[in-house]
Formats: structure tokens, C-alpha cells, sequence
């Protein structure tokens, strides 16, 4: 490649692509984390990791259409998981107080 | 006259007032609302007959549509014609009479407004039969008094006996109802109506067969609800209920349903001469065989009920030979005399403190003057003794009957023979010779011999007053027969003779039908147990019809197959809930598992939708 | 320029992402989650969207993994046991996650093949003064209702979280 086009290349800027493909990827390992880790916490903060991926898609694509809309409901994503974390955490406590254990398999007590 | 519908209107209101509030209701209130409502609908029908002329100006009236589906139109018309201003005096005036004794006659009973609620309700539905101008308003109270017939027949309802009349009467009127509602069902397939009006006027120009048919099936209709062979069986159990209700639906009026109904299909009966024979052949032998069976009765009601299904076949021989102003001659004339020996008898049971055996009455003409009198006038009319008058109906009914064939003619005149024999056997039993009962009888209140004395003056004049066939001239014309004097000494004779041997073996000589049964045991039997009649239907057609629902449709299709069906839905249900119960695992992993899942094929399908595949 | 601090930023998330799974202890799964934010709000910058980076940093990695951590030393969380209770999620998960993956990842190629280019500084309207105007004028009723929300969440969290009154 020519170093001319190479530098073109590297000043072209990232494609958005690479940007929804990275959302996707802390989705994923988001998701991941959800499903096989077994402390209500870590779950609890792969939730936020999985929200924090969406941002990204928000404000990747308030910059495509070059509009403010999708950063403003990336803003509302995070007052909601402000709120979401206080009272989950809250509720956490209630769960641990009562059962003494943090190991989701082990609050069942909806089983059937 | 707009205002037909109050006809039957008032006592339903009557049946309103009485049934939802009569509880709380003072008696007083209950029996002014109750008798207040058909003496109204009396003076109505009074008035009705003034501005008409007494139906020689039909009236006819629409309220409204009932059933309009496309070519076939059936409307709540009301219709008045000369017909139907008898039936409607008989029917208001005598059910208002009947009111009023009942009045006294139930004093004394629990339910009392329940009683009069089911008596207006009835006389709401009879006027509906009467008025009705087409077949289906006609079975709209035909059902209707059946219904109530079963309400007033079941009316002591702590009584198996009673409950049992009720469903009895009830189900072989239903038999009855079957074939009527048969002969609807060929009448709207054939004339396309069914208008009185329509199906009269298309009738000449029916097939003979289509108009025998649907003869025979209104026959069995009416056989049901008068009473005839085969379908009597239901009218002496139904003396269980009071005696005002045998009075008035029983004798007066619900009875004569079958005969009014033949009468008014005229048109399609004289043209299916099979079914005219037929009618005359059941109503000939219905007179000849409740008669034999009501010679050796004991039970005062009983005796008067055979009379009733006897007289009624009377009526039904007048129509069969073509004489259908005679047989509604008789069936006024009956009215008359046939609610008198009720209310009568009613009076006797009330004056003997419920004791309803003659043979622990006796001598009861010195205890209760006025019932005495009035009773024996009811026997003389019913007897067919000049001048009262059953004479007057009964001998147009005969000789009809002889013009027809002679046979009938001589058949019916020992059957007048035999009817007046055990009306004065049932009339010297109970008022002559030595009281034999244990109670102290007394005479009755006036308000149960004033309607007596009313009902005893017209069985005096009524039939020579009302000369029916000559008001419903115009209807049925009047044929030319020539005098036969022997046929008037004949009837007249039978009932003279009758009333001699009754005088002879009940009065003078009491020994007499003692020695009688003894010596005729088997027939006397035979006579006693009504022929064994319910003992042959309970063997031939109730037990195997109870055994086969027990048998089939309980145990296999009620149990087996609806049961089973929807039971096993139930399992079913059951079963894979319990297997669809195994996703709830309370784990919240699996749960997340099912979500991811689930946007994963979401993802897919709106792929799928946007054809980005 | 872009590029390189695209994939090096995108590369630290990356990372604290799987160690926010794969770390035994909690307190390690929060750091890494700290790290996740720091670096996502550096991209943000890179988007344009400084307003929203900041608060970010601010919000998310300065209050809730702090209420996480100061939750996480309240329950005295330990190390996990071992201990595989659901078999759906181990049979299941893998290829779930795969699929998800996979699927988003294709309609991202699928769907946005032109989609542009992402250059700093093409973006300016980022700031505080364009985002308080969308804010309070087109916004503004979401707005009020969040504030409603985060009201009641701190009522619930605190009537979740006291002692019980005996």
C-alpha cells in the first residue's frame, strides 16, 4: 500500500460499523456474565455493563445522523440505571438480610 | 278496539303483583288484585261484545311482529270473532265466579297468594289461547295452562302425591304438545303461514292426505290437553289440587282448549274425512269408557273427573260428525254445570273438614242446604233432563250423532244413561241417608255458595238462553234435519232411567251395589282399577324408557362420554401444565437463558420480515 | 489518528469486560467495570459527545460503582463456591450468546455497510449548551418524569434498606 493512501486511510476516520460491532461484542460478554456467574452482584453489574453497551450504539448513531436525540437517550439510559442501581442494591440487601447468601441459585423460592 | 290486550293483560298484572309482592301483601289486597283483574277482563270482554256485536263484526288486531324471516311472518294478532266471544264469557266469566269461591274455599291454606298469583298467570295464558288469531300465539297459551296446570296441580308441594300429579300432567301434555307442534311445523311447510285467516282460506286446496296428516297430528294434540284415549290418564291425578283449580282448568276451561282448537281449524278438519271419523271414534270412545269407570269410584273428585274426560269426548264425538256448534254448545253448557259440581264438591269437602270418600258422607242435606240444591240442579243438567241445560246440548250432540251413524246414537244414549246414573249415585251417596263420617259438617260461607247459586241459574236457563248453534250460524251453517222424536224420548229416557236406578240402588235399597260387586267381582275390579290403564303404561312405556336412560343415556353417554370428555380435557390440562410447569425452575439463570432465547429468535424474525436473509 | 485510539480504547474494554466475568472476587469484577466506563467515556469523546462523557465518568464511575463497591464491603461478598445448579444456562448459554452475537453482528454489516465514517470533530453539537437546549425544550417532559423516578427510587431505596422496627 502506498504510504499516501495509508495516511488517507488512517485520517478517514473509524467506520460506525466498527463502533455497533464493539457494542455488540460488551453485549455479549455482558450477557455471558449474566448467565454463568453465580454472585447477585456481578450479575448485577453486568447489567450495567450490558447498559453501557447500548450507550454506545446511542451515541454512535447520534453521530451518524449528526443529531443530539441519541446522546439525550443515552442521558436517560443512565438516570434509569442511577435509579436501577440504587434500588436493586437496596433490594440486594433486603435478599441477604433474610436469606444470608448471595448465590442466585439459591433464592428459588418461585420454583413451580 | 285497541285496547283487546287488556283481555289478558289485567291478569297478568294480576300474576305480577301477586307473585313478586304478595308475600307481604294483606290477604284483603291479595284477593281484590287477584279477583279484581278477571272480573275487569270480564267487563271488558262484555264491552268488547257490545261494540262488536258480540263478533258478528270480527275484530282484528296487530301488536307486533314476532317472527319476520324473509316470506314467513308470524305477528301477536288478536282476533275476535263470534267463536271467540263465547269462549271468552265462558272463560272470564266463570274463571271470575271460580275467583271468588276460591276466595272462601282457600281461607285457610298456606300460599294463598302463590295460589292466586298461578290462577291469574293461568288466566292470562287462556285468554292468549282464545284470542290468539294464528296457531303459534294459540300455542303460546296452550303451553302456557299447561304450565300452570302443572304449577296448580303441584300446588301442596310437600305432597309426593300432588308433585307427582303435576309431572304427570305435565309430561302427557307434552306428548299431546309433540303433535301439535308437528301439525304447526306441516302447516307452515304446506300453507306457508300461520295466520287462522291464511291457512283457512288455502285449505280446500290442500292435498287430502297433507290435511289428514296434519288432522291427525292437531288430534293428538288435543287429545293431550282434553283428555281423550290415549291420553286421559293424566286428568284424575290432577284432582290433587285444590278443588278450585279442578273447577276451572280441569272442568271449565283449560280441558276445553282441545275442543275450541278443533273447532276453530274447521276448515282444515271437514276437508280430511279420515280425521273427522277419528275424532268422532276417540271422542265415542272416551265418552263410553271414563264413563264405565266412573260407576264404581268412591272418591267424590274422581268421580266427577272420569265425568269430565267422558263429557269431553261428548264434545269431541259433536265435532267429529261434523256438529261443531253442538260440541261448543256443549262445551258452555259443561262449563256451567261441570264447575257448579266441582265448586259442589269443593263445598262438601269443605263442609266434611277435607273428607273427600263418599263413603263416609252421607246425609249432608240437612247440614248443607244450599250445596244440596245446587248440586242436584248441577246432576239434572248433566243428566240431560229437560229443561236444564245439558239437556239442551247433549241432544243436538246425538242427534248429530245418529244422523252420522245410527250406532254412535245408540252407544251415546247408554252412555247418558250410565252418566246420569253415577252423578245421582255420587248425589244421594253424599246427601241422603245417615251421615257416616266423624266430623261436624257445616254449611259453607257465602262467598263459596253465592258463585254456586250464580253457576246453578245458568245450568237452569243457560242452554236454552244461549242457543249456540244459532249464534254461530253464520260460522257453521245449520243443517236441515228433519224431527225425529224418537231420538229426543231415547236421550231423554237413558238419563230418566239412570237417576231411577240410581234412586233404587243407593236410596231405597243400599244393599244392593254391595251384592252387585260381590257377585260381579272381577268386572267390578276391573272398573275400580280404572282398567289397569297407568299400570299398563308404567310397564309398557315408562319403566322401559326409565331403565334405558338409566341403562344408555346415563351411565354411557352422560357419564362416559360427556364426562369423560370434559373431565379429560381437565387431565389433559392438567398434564401438560405439569409438564409445562418444569420451565418455572425459580432458577433466575434459566430464566435468562429463555430471554436471551427469546430476543435471539426475535432478532431472527424481524430479519426474516425485513428480508435482510 | 482516529483509528488508533479507537482500537486502543476499544481493546482496554474489551478486557476489563471479560475480567468483569472471568474475576473471582467481586471487588475485582467492579474495578474492571470501572475500567469498562473509563474507557467508553474516552470513545464518547471520540463521538462527539462530551457532554455525555463527562457525565459518565461522573455518574456512573463516580457514584453507582461507588455504591456498588460500598455495597459489596457492607455484605462482606467473598470469593464464589463452585457450584452448578443450572444445567439450561451451561447447556444453553453458549450457543445463545454465540447466536446473539453472530446475529447483531451481521445486521451490522448487513445494514450499515455505508453508514459513514467517524472522525473527531465532525460532530459538534455535543456539548453542554446543545444537549441543556434539546434538554429543557424538546425533552423536557421525559425530563420531569426521570426526576419523578429517581424520587422514588430513593424513597424505595430507603424503605428497602432500613432496619426492620420491632
Amino acid at each position: 500500500m502506498e504510504p499516501a493512501d495509508a495516511l488517507k486511510l488512517l485520517n478517514s476516520g473509524v467506520p460506525v460499523s466498527w463502533y455497533l460491532t464493539l457494542s455488540a461484542i460488551l453485549f455479549a460478554v455482558g450477557v455471558a456474565g449474566f448467565l454463568f456467574r453465580r454472585n447477585i452482584i456481578t450479575v448485577f453489574m453486568c447489567i450495567e455493563l450490558m447498559l453501557n453497551a447500548v450507550n454506545l450504539s446511542f451515541i454512535t448513531f447520534a453521530h451518524q445522523h449528526r443529531q443530539a436525540s441519541g446522546q439525550l437517550f443515552a442521558f436517560f439510559v443512565m438516570v434509569v440505571a442511577a435509579a436501577e442501581a440504587a434500588v436493586g442494591l437496596a433490594i440486594i440487601l433486603t435478599v441477604f438480610r433474610n436469606r444470608s447468601t448471595l448465590n442466585i441459585d439459591e433464592i428459588n423460592t418461585l420454583k413451580n | 278496539m285497541q285496547n283487546l290486550w287488556l283481555i289478558p293483560g289485567l291478569p297478568f298484572v294480576g300474576f305480577l303483583i301477586n307473585g313478586l309482592f304478595g308475600r307481604r301483601l294483606p290477604k284483603m289486597v291479595t284477593n281484590i288484585v287477584a279477583v279484581g283483574s278477571v272480573v275487569l277482563s270480564f267487563l271488558l270482554v262484555v264491552m268488547t261484545g257490545l261494540n262488536s256485536d258480540w263478533g258478528a263484526q270480527p275484530i282484528h288486531v296487530s301488536y307486533f311482529t314476532w317472527i319476520g324471516i324473509g316470506p314467513f311472518h308470524v305477528g301477536w294478532d288478536y282476533m275476535v270473532d263470534k267463536l271467540t266471544m263465547i269462549m271468552l264469557m265462558i272463560v272470564t266469566g266463570i274463571g271470575s265466579l271460580i275467583h271468588v269461591y276460591a276466595t272462601g274455599y282457600m281461607e285457610h291454606e298456606e300460599g294463598y297468594y302463590r295460589f292466586f298469583a298461578y290462577l291469574n298467570l293461568f288466566m292470562f295464558f287462556m285468554l292468549d289461547l282464545v284470542l290468539a288469531a294464528n296457531y303459534l300465539l294459540l300455542f303460546v297459551g296452550w303451553e302456557g295452562v299447561g304450565l300452570c296446570s302443572y304449577l296448580l296441580i303441584g300446588f301442596y308441594f310437600l305432597k309426593k302425591s300432588a308433585t307427582n300429579a303435576g309431572n304427570k300432567a305435565f309430561i302427557v301434555n307434552r306428548i299431546g304438545d309433540f303433535g301439535f307442534s308437528l301439525a304447526m311445523f306441516l302447516i307452515v311447510v304446506n300453507f306457508g303461514s300461520l295466520d287462522f285467516d291464511k291457512v283457512f282460506a288455502a285449505a280446500p286446496g290442500k292435498p287430502v292426505e297433507t290435511l289428514t296428516a296434519i288432522a291427525l297430528l292437531m288430534l293428538l294434540g288435543a287429545a293431550g290437553k282434553s283428555a281423550q284415549i290415549p291420553l286421559y290418564v293424566w286428568l284424575p291425578d290432577a284432582m290433587e289440587g285444590p278443588t278450585p283449580v279442578s273447577a276451572l282448568i280441569h272442568a271449565a276451561t283449560m280441558v276445553t282448549a282441545g275442543v275450541y282448537m278443533c273447532t276453530r281449524s274447521a276448515a282444515i278438519f271437514t276437508h280430511a274425512p279420515i280425521a273427522m271419523e277419528t275424532v268422532a271414534l276417540i271422542g265415542l270412545a272416551t265418552a263410553v269408557f271414563a264413563a264405565t269407570i266412573g260407576l264404581v269410584q268412591n272418591d267424590i273428585k274422581k268421580v266427577f273427573a272420569y265425568s269430565t274426560v267422558s263429557q269431553l269426548g261428548y264434545m269431541f264425538l259433536g265435532v267429529g260428525v261434523g256438529a261443531f256448534s253442538a260440541g261448543i254448545w256443549h262445551l258452555m253448557t259443561h262449563a256451567f254445570f261441570k264447575a257448579l259440581l266441582f265448586l259442589g264438591a269443593g263445598s262438601v269437602i269443605h263442609a266434611c273438614h277435607g273428607e273427600q270418600d263418599m263413603r263416609h258422607m252421607g246425609g249432608l242435606k240437612k247440614y248443607a242446604p244450599i250445596t244440596f240444591w245446587t248440586l242436584l240442579i248441577a246432576s239434572l243438567a248433566i243428566g240431560g233432563v229437560p229443561p236444564f241445560a245439558g239437556f239442551w246440548s247433549k241432544d243436538a250432540i246425538l242427534v248429530a250423532a245418529y244422523h252420522h251413524a245410527p250406532w254412535m246414537f245408540w252407544l251415546g244414549a247408554i252412555t247418558a244413561g250410565m252418566t246420569a246414573f253415577y252423578v245421582f249415585r255420587a248425589l244421594f251417596m253424599t246427601f241422603f241417608g245417615e251421615y257416616r263420617g266423624h266430623g261436624h259438617p257445616h254449611e259453607s260461607p257465602v262467598s263459596m255458595w253465592g258463585p254456586l247459586a250464580v253457576l246453578a241459574a245458568l245450568s237452569t236457563v243457560g242452554g236454552y238462553f244461549f242457543n249456540v248453534p244459532k249464534i254461530l250460524d253464520s260460522m257453521f251453517p245449520l243443517a236441515e234435519e228433519p224431527d225425529n222424536p224418537m231420538l229426543l224420548i231415547v236421550s231423554i229416557g237413558a238419563g230418566v232411567i239412570g237417576i231411577a236406578i240410581a234412586w233404587y240402588m243407593y236410596v231405597v235399597n243400599t244393599e244392593v251395589p254391595n251384592r252387585i260387586a260381590e257377585s260381579a267381582r272381577g268386572l267390578y275390579t276391573l272398573l275400580y282399577n280404572k282398567y289397569f290403564v297407568d299400570e299398563i303404561y308404567d310397564a309398557t312405556v315408562v319403566h322401559p324408557i326409565v331403565e334405558g336412560s338409566r341403562a344408555v343415556l346415563w351411565r354411557v353417554v352422560d357419564q362416559g362420554v360427556i364426562d369423560g370428555a370434559v373431565n379429560g380435557v381437565g387431565y389433559q390440562s392438567r398434564g401438560i401444565g405439569s409438564v409445562l410447569r418444569l420451565v418455572q425452575s425459580g432458577n433466575i439463570r434459566s430464566y435468562a437463558t429463555w430471554v436471551v432465547l427469546g430476543s435471539v429468535a426475535v432478532i431472527v424474525v424481524m430479519g426474516v420480515i425485513g428480508r435482510s436473509f | 489518528m482516529d483509528i488508533f485510539f479507537f482500537l486502543l480504547f476499544a481493546f482496554i474494554a474489551v478486557i476489563a469486560a471479560v475480567n468483569v466475568v472471568l474475576q473471582r472476587h467481586p471487588i475485582s469484577s467492579a474495578l474492571s467495570l470501572v475500567g469498562v466506563m473509563a474507557s467508553l467515556a474516552v470513545l464518547y469523546l471520540l463521538l462527539g459527545a462530551e457532554f455525555i462523557a463527562m457525565a459518565q465518568l461522573i455518574v456512573y464511575a463516580g457514584a453507582i460503582m461507588v455504591l456498588f463497591v460500598f455495597v459489596i464491603m457492607l455484605l462482606n461478598a467473598g470469593t464464589e463456591e463452585r457450584s452448578g445448579r443450572s444445567w439450561l444456562s451451561q447447556v444453553l448459554g453458549v450457543p445463545a450468546i454465540v447466536a446473539l452475537l453472530g446475529l447483531l453482528c451481521f445486521f451490522a454489516y448487513k445494514v450499515f455497510p455505508n453508514a459513514g465514517f467517524v472522525k473527531f470533530g465532525d460532530f459538534t453539537g455535543g456539548g453542554a449548551k446543545e444537549i441543556g437546549y434539546a434538554l429543557f425544550t424538546e425533552y423536557l417532559l421525559p425530563f420531569e418524569v426521570t426526576s419523578i423516578l429517581i424520587l422514588i427510587a430513593i424513597v424505595g431505596a430507603i424503605v428497602l434498606a432500613r432496619k426492620e422496627l420491632d
